[in-house]
């Protein structure tokens, strides 16, 4: 479903040439649920932002659903559902209903689909007692539900998340948790997952890779990861050992 | 793509509804700021018959053509200003994740319709201008043909200047010159300036095709600079040229755009 084959991103800052990711490659097969770690300016978001076609990689390939991001974008915006913890992909003076009905235009999800996906979402995530609130009014759990439920709508193969549960309290966190989890497992949705959340991995994700200096440093299952350690590490103090590994 | 258009649009209206108070005075002060614009030609005309050979009706004939384009697009295509701010807050990441063309959600991006009170005023001036010039009927046929032709200049510059900030993220004002001083230039006959100046806007930027060619021809005047009969109709080829540059340099911006950090 995800593929990345020797993907690189560089960018001129001064004169200089900063390399945010390099020679990256990895598979995300569909329905696999991955948990992509990395400390700050590990090269993430870029990596996110190649698969979304945001950022044209300067080296290497990058295939999402079997399209080229950088160059179809908005063929695969329709196949794939992105979620910025940091920002919202909502309409800031619309309620959120409004905001939903918009994108069943935009990505053309015929008004019947649309209901019974909408009602599903909004009894999953709980967004009844605020659906006509303008987004700007919404407290951020509740704007983030709201994300997840617009990225969702479209039923795509898949999701991309990029630090979903940031701020959260631990009561908002478990929900969308519990509901990530649900839509990875009914409606087998590949997700990767980006957070600093250790708990969000723990939790959800069987399959973990781990960047750091643009590179890729580790790729395996949780228990491959929790093995790197000393035994009785706990999932906090393997990452990191990792993270202040010196870089190969 | 016409329709997602027109559905943006309603739908930024509506958002703009969440601010009555702001959408009247926008129509307000856009009759008031352009009408100045009027006062100056009646003005320059109290004190004089004809400006650089050409009568007050004639003027306000030109002023109203290039106008009318002019609020069409500042109105319809202007918002694509915007995207510099979208570039430096990073927002332009959520633009680009939609199905839909950039280039379409920037133009409809916060449209305020309050701009629609520019149009009307355009359009008054034009309409006043052609009832009393005694215009040659076998002619006026130009008259839709150059405004729709100004319309595809003006969005080509906005898309134009929308792709240099792509590049000059720090100076969003270099690429108000391009839309807005052009506009600015229209509103007078070409003729008033330097024969230097007008070649530049005939042959490198093409705002002589918005009024001042096809107005020559709808006047039944003579190019005081000479050009030939054939370039009065040329406007709307070198309107497609300029349309295909800007297209071209508004997809290498989107390529080469950079995001931000996070």
């Amino acid at each position: 479903m995800i593929e990345l084959d020797g993907a690189g991103r560089s960018f001129k800052i001064k004169r200089r040439v900063v390399h945010a990711v390099r020679d990256l490659s990895f598979t995300v097969s569909a329905g696999e649920f991955v948990g992509y770690l990395g400390p700050n300016g590990a090269g993430k978001s870029t990596t996110i932002k190649m698969l979304c076609g945001i950022l044209t990689p300067t080296s290497g390939r990058v295939r999402v659903a079997g399209l080229d991001p950088s160059r179809r974008r908005t063929t695969l915006a329709r196949r794939i559902g992105v979620v910025f913890g940091q920002r919202t992909t909502l309409w800031w003076d619309l309620p959120l209903a409004d905001s939903f009905e918009l994108i069943r235009h935009l990505y053309k999800v015929d008004r019947a689909t649309f209901r019974s996906r909408l009602g599903e979402l909004t009894e999953t995530l709980d967004l009844g007692e605020f659906i006509r609130t303008p987004v700007r009014q919404l407290s951020l759990g509740q704007r983030m539900r709201g994300d997840l439920a617009a990225a969702l709508l479209h039923a795509p193969d898949v999701l991309v998340l990029d630090e979903p549960t940031i701020g959260l309290d631990v009561v908002s966190k478990a929900g969308i948790r519990d509901f990530l989890q649900r839509v990875n497992a009914e409606q087998g949705t590949t997700v990767l997952l980006t957070t600093h959340d250790l708990g969000d991995i723990e939790r959800l994700c069987r399959r973990v890779m781990l960047i750091d200096h643009g590179r890729l440093a580790f790729d395996g299952t949780l228990d491959d990861l929790m093995a790197t350690a000393p035994e009785q590490s706990s999932l906090e103090e393997v990452v990191t050992r990792l993270y202040t590994a010196a870089p190969q | 793509m016409v329709r997602t258009y027109f559905l943006l649009l309603w739908t930024w209206t509506r958002a703009a509804a969440a601010y009555p108070v702001s959408f009247a005075l926008m129509i307000v002060f856009g009759v008031v700021t352009a009408s100045l614009d009027v006062a100056v030609i009646l003005i320059v005309f109290a004190n004089t018959t004809t400006l650089a050979g050409f009568s007050r009706d004639e003027v306000l004939f030109l002023y109203g053509t290039a106008g009318v384009s002019f609020a069409i697009c500042d109105t319809f295509v202007s918002n694509i200003d915007r995207v510099s701010q979208h570039i430096k807050a990073g927002t332009l990441d959520t633009i680009l994740i939609r199905p839909v063309s950039a280039w379409v959600q920037l133009t409809t991006d916060r449209f305020v319709p309050g701009r629609i009170g520019r149009i009307l005023q355009s359009v008054i001036v034009l309409g006043y201008a052609i009832a009393a010039l005694d215009l040659d009927g076998r002619r006026a046929w130009m008259i839709p043909v150059m405004v729709v032709t100004g319309v595809v200049i003006f969005a080509a510059l906005w898309t134009l200047a929308g792709a240099m900030q792509f590049v000059l993220t720090d100076a969003p004002e270099v690429s108000n010159a391009l839309t807005y001083g052009s506009a600015q230039l229209n509103q007078y006959p070409l003729s008033i300036y330097a024969r230097d100046l007008v070649r530049a806007v005939t042959y490198v930027f093409p705002l002589a095709f918005v009024n001042w060619q096809p107005g020559l021809y709808v006047l039944g005047r003579a190019d005081p600079f000479g050009t030939p009969e054939l370039m009065r109709f040329a406007g709307p080829a070198a309107a497609l040229v300029l349309a295909l540059l800007a297209g071209l340099a508004w997809r290498q911006g989107i390529r080469h755009y950079r995001s931000t950090g996070s």
